[in-house]
């Protein structure tokens, strides 16, 4: 299990080909990225994440251990990025293996639902006319969590 | 206890942590006790639905008690992802 929380930007290829490196037991690898997207309309320059330090890395491996509990799989990997992001630049990325592939999606749909309401992020967006403001939380986040 | 504050909860407290002596026996306790200091913390704590709590980096709820707890945290429903 890897559970990272960093400010650095990083190459998901990378990170993939790294967490699958040296495994011939897992038939199946799925991973998530989540980007800055720009909304468009009111042109974003950036986004800013607040965390918990301490709590993050608690909260995570928490989350991640449940899906370990709850599914069949070889490897887990979190990676959430913190500080000022633009758009484009990857924020975070779930990967999961296991031997069948029902097991590492919905472990890895598992875990970007809980990451998303339990884990300490706060989103802030930047637009270009200078505002900014926290990301609201939505009743569809909360309520994914009943899937589970 | 030392108590934190984060994203709009800190901006409006004007504080990322401060350390609170007080008799509290649960959460919903302190934050009466936080209210009533300056009208800074009584906008924060205006609407704790609004708010969660995290002891010793533990979500909890606010009727949960104080004894024992070193750190309590303040902060809207996260946003990660």
């Amino acid at each position: 299990m890897r559970i990272q929380v960093q400010e650095d930007i990083f190459d998901p290829g990378a990170v993939l080909t790294d967490f699958s490196a040296g495994r011939t037991d897992m038939g199946a690898v799925v991973t998530f990225t989540g980007v800055v997207r720009d909304t468009g309309d009111r042109q974003l320059q950036a986004m800013e994440i607040e965390h918990y330090p301490g709590m993050t890395e608690a909260a995570l491996t928490s989350i991640a251990e449940r899906a370990v509990e709850r599914w069949s799989l070889g490897d887990v990997l979190v990676i959430h990025r913190h500080g000022h992001l633009v758009p484009g630049e990857v924020i975070m990325m779930v990967a999961t293996a296991a031997r069948h592939r029902r097991d590492a999606f919905e472990a890895a749909d598992f875990l970007m639902d809980y990451l998303k309401s339990r884990a300490p992020f706060w989103k802030r967006e930047v637009t270009s006319d200078g505002d900014a403001s926290w990301v609201e939380a939505k009743d569809d986040d909360e309520a994914a969590l009943e899937r589970w | 206890m030392e108590v934190l504050y984060f994203a709009w909860v800190r901006e409006r407290i004007g504080l990322p942590r401060e350390t609170v002596e007080t008799s509290a026996e649960t959460v919903e306790e302190l934050v009466e006790e936080l209210r009533a200091r300056e009208e800074r913390y009584a906008a924060a704590f205006a609407d704790i639905s609004a708010l969660r709590v995290a002891l010793d980096q533990e979500l909890t709820d606010f009727d949960a008690p104080l004894a024992g707890v070193r750190e309590v945290a303040f902060f809207p429903p996260m946003t990660g992802g």
